[in-house]
């Protein structure tokens, strides 16, 4: 096996200070191989979200290492880590985070305009991404005239536009149905298979089935292994 | 990432929400075009009452009666005083001095009355010396003014309400029931800021103080220099002559007083300069309002978008484009605005406002514009800088 593409140590937050303080993490250690396939599941409110979003370079843990690649991020700025979310890491929030009045098209170029990419070979990339996610037809339309379904999708298409070697998926299939669920699995196990690190949030036994790995939090911890 | 892409997102941003783009817009829109307006009437109605005094004449002195110190007594003004006022050899100065009486009076002419507010009655030089020129008809004369006919001279204005269809002249009219015969209408002079110059009717000054204000003191003598060079010569002449009629000792307050026309200048100007800035103060509190209005919105914009800011970061935006972002999106409200407000303060000024001309003052363009776009540029781009600081999981938790 290579180095691993995320290991974290000790990994510790806390919001607030004094009597109310929150201690979200722990001390939580955590491996994650290059293309391995981790659901992480868990209690409401034992930390889930709070970790993946250090994953995601999205929050700074108050103590521990988060290693990426092998390189710890605290040794990196706000404008390198602004790079690692635009080329490294691909996020799917829970709650879709589209902006609002603008074109699937447009959200899903996000990335790509960021990253420097001309207008042609943005929205040909654009295109096959929603291509990829079935929504190639509905590239015009706004995430207000899209189902929820349809949202995650357009998120997912935004999270692996710029061809991301981590996609990180909160809760990807909390807010659908089983159908919209399946197709939106379907397209992380074939990122998988291409050869993608993914690691996910679910409450769900068939949505973690998908993984190859499942790894529970508990108050802040990581509880259980249990491979897949 | 290049600047039109920037742009590009700015100009979204601005068009994604019309009507909140808009409601900015006017907001500066109206503080700059209030701004420049209410200054240019100021403005104007300072230039026009200085136009009108110039207009009389540089070489033109104005007696009126003042109440003397309490104890000496306080002679009228009177046709005397004028005659010996034009005296060759005591006053060589003085080419002309009419004396003036004036009152208002109401004039009817066949179902419209009007009521007119200077009524004046005086004497033919008055005419030249307070530069009134006839557009119809002709000026009364000497013999009228010996005679003591009923004759009168009207201005633009009293023409127009008394016969907006028919040529006044040989026309009888009834002023204060007594009947007079139009002789002729004099060419308009305009407003003097705050009168109407052309609201006037002259007549002999024999004619008026029988028909109208009886013989009492003269409301002024308007005394004529033989040029403008021997105005203050003129003013020493008048002075003594009149202190020697009217017992005045050395050092006691007069009971008449001199002015010449810078004198009234001066007087008048600085009248309209206050007017000019009450209007600048009030002027002042609609930019501050329009400003305060402006910052409103452009606080609940960045606001209301900062989830947007972290959306944007969060898939790899960096600080400075998510800033020149903003501060685009101000700077095209800001300056759309402000060119709106420019282009309806000068469309505005091409109205009369009151009867006033506005006349617009460079410096107060400027200002305005610079001011509110100032304000749009600062409350559009302060917060979102700030939030553009935030950590991407912050700014997208913010509710
Ligand atoms: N911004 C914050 N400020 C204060 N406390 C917070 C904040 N975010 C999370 N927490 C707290 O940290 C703890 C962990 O929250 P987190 O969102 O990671 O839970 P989770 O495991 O994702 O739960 P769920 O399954 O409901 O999404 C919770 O107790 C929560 O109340
Ligand atoms: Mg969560």
């Amino acid at each position: 096996m290579t180095a691993p593409v995320i290991e974290v140590r000790d990994l510790r937050k806390t919001y607030g200070t004094g009597d109310t303080a929150v201690h979200a993490l722990r001390g939580l250690d955590l491996t994650v191989a290059r293309g391995d396939y981790l659901a992480i599941m868990g209690a409401s409110g034992s930390g889930k979200s709070t970790l993946l979003n250090i994953l995601g370079c999205l929050d700074v843990p108050t103590s521990g290492r988060y290693l990426l690649d092998g390189i710890d991020t605290v040794e990196f700025g706000e404008a390198q880590l602004g790079i690692l979310r635009n080329r490294k890491i691909g996020f799917v929030f829970q709650s879709f985070n589209l902006i609002p009045r603008t074109s699937a098209l447009a959200n899903v170029e996000l990335p790509l305009v960021y990253a420097g990419v001309r207008r042609a070979e943005r929205r040909a990339r654009a295109m096959a991404a929603l291509r990829l996610v079935g929504l190639d037809d509905r590239a015009h339309h706004r995430p207000n005239e899209l189902s929820g379904g349809q949202q995650q999708r357009v998120a997912i298409a935004r999270a692996l536009v710029t061809a991301p070697a981590i996609v990180l998926a909160d809760e990807p299939t909390g807010n659908l149905d089983t159908r919209s669920s399946q197709d939106v699995m379907g397209i992380l196990d074939a990122l998988n298979a291409s050869g993608r690190t993914v690691v996910l949030i679910t409450h769900e036994d068939d949505v973690a089935a998908h993984a190859h790995r499942v790894v529970r939090v508990v108050d802040g911890h990581i509880a259980q292994g249990v491979p897949a | 990432m290049r600047f039109t892409e920037v742009l590009a997102f700015a100009v979204r941003g601005v068009t994604a929400n019309k009507l909140r783009s808009s409601l900015t817009t006017l907001g500066i829109m109206i503080g700059v075009a209030s701004v420049i307006l209410l200054i240019a009437v100021g403005n104007g109605a300072s230039q026009s009452v200085q136009q009108s005094i110039a207009g009389l004449g540089t070489n033109v002195l104005t007696i009126s009666p003042q109440r003397a110190q309490a104890g000496s007594s306080t002679k009228p003004l009177t046709t005397a005083d004028a005659k010996a006022l034009a005296d060759p050899v005591e006053a060589p100065a003085v080419k002309s001095a009419s004396p003036v009486a004036s009152t208002s009076a109401t004039a009817a002419h066949a179902d419209v009355s009007y009521s007119i507010s200077q009524f004046i009655g005086t004497d033919p030089a008055y005419f030249s010396t307070t530069n009134s020129a006839v557009a119809q008809g002709a000026l009364f004369t000497a013999d009228d003014l010996a005679q003591g006919r009923k004759v009168v001279v009207i201005g633009a204005t009293v023409a127009t309400q008394l016969f907006p269809s028919s040529s006044p002249v040989g026309q009888a009219v009834l002023v204060n029931n007594i009947p007079f015969t139009v002789v002729g209408v004099l060419a308009t002079k305009g407003s003097s800021g705050l009168q109407d110059a052309d609201d006037t009717a002259v007549a002999p000054l024999s004619t008026v103080q029988n028909a109208l204000t009886g013989y009492g003191s003269l409301s002024q003598i308007v005394v004529q220099a033989t040029s403008a060079d021997t105005i203050s010569a003129a003013q020493a002449q008048v002075t003594t002559i009149l202190d020697g009629r009217h017992k005045i000792g050395f050092g006691a307050t007069a009971d008449y007083r001199v002015l010449s026309q810078e004198q009234l200048l001066t007087a008048r100007t600085a009248t309209t300069d206050t007017f000019t800035v009450l209007l600048a103060s009030v002027a002042a509190i609609s930019l501050l309002v329009g400003g305060i209005g402006v910052t409103n919105i452009m606080l609940v914009t960045v606001t209301e978008r900062i989830r947007e800011i972290g959306i944007r970061k969060a898939v790899g935006a960096r600080r400075g484009a998510i800033l020149g972002q903003f501060l685009l999106e101000a700077t095209m409200l800001s300056l759309f605005g402000g060119l709106l407000g420019v282009a309806a303060g000068f469309i505005g000024a091409r109205f009369t406002i009151a009867g006033i001309t506005p006349v617009i003052v460079p410096s107060s363009v400027l200002l305005a514009f610079a001011v509110s776009a100032l304000i749009g540029l600062f409350f559009g781009s302060y917060p979102a800088s700030r939030a553009a600081r935030l950590r991407p999981i912050e700014a997208l938790r913010h509710e």
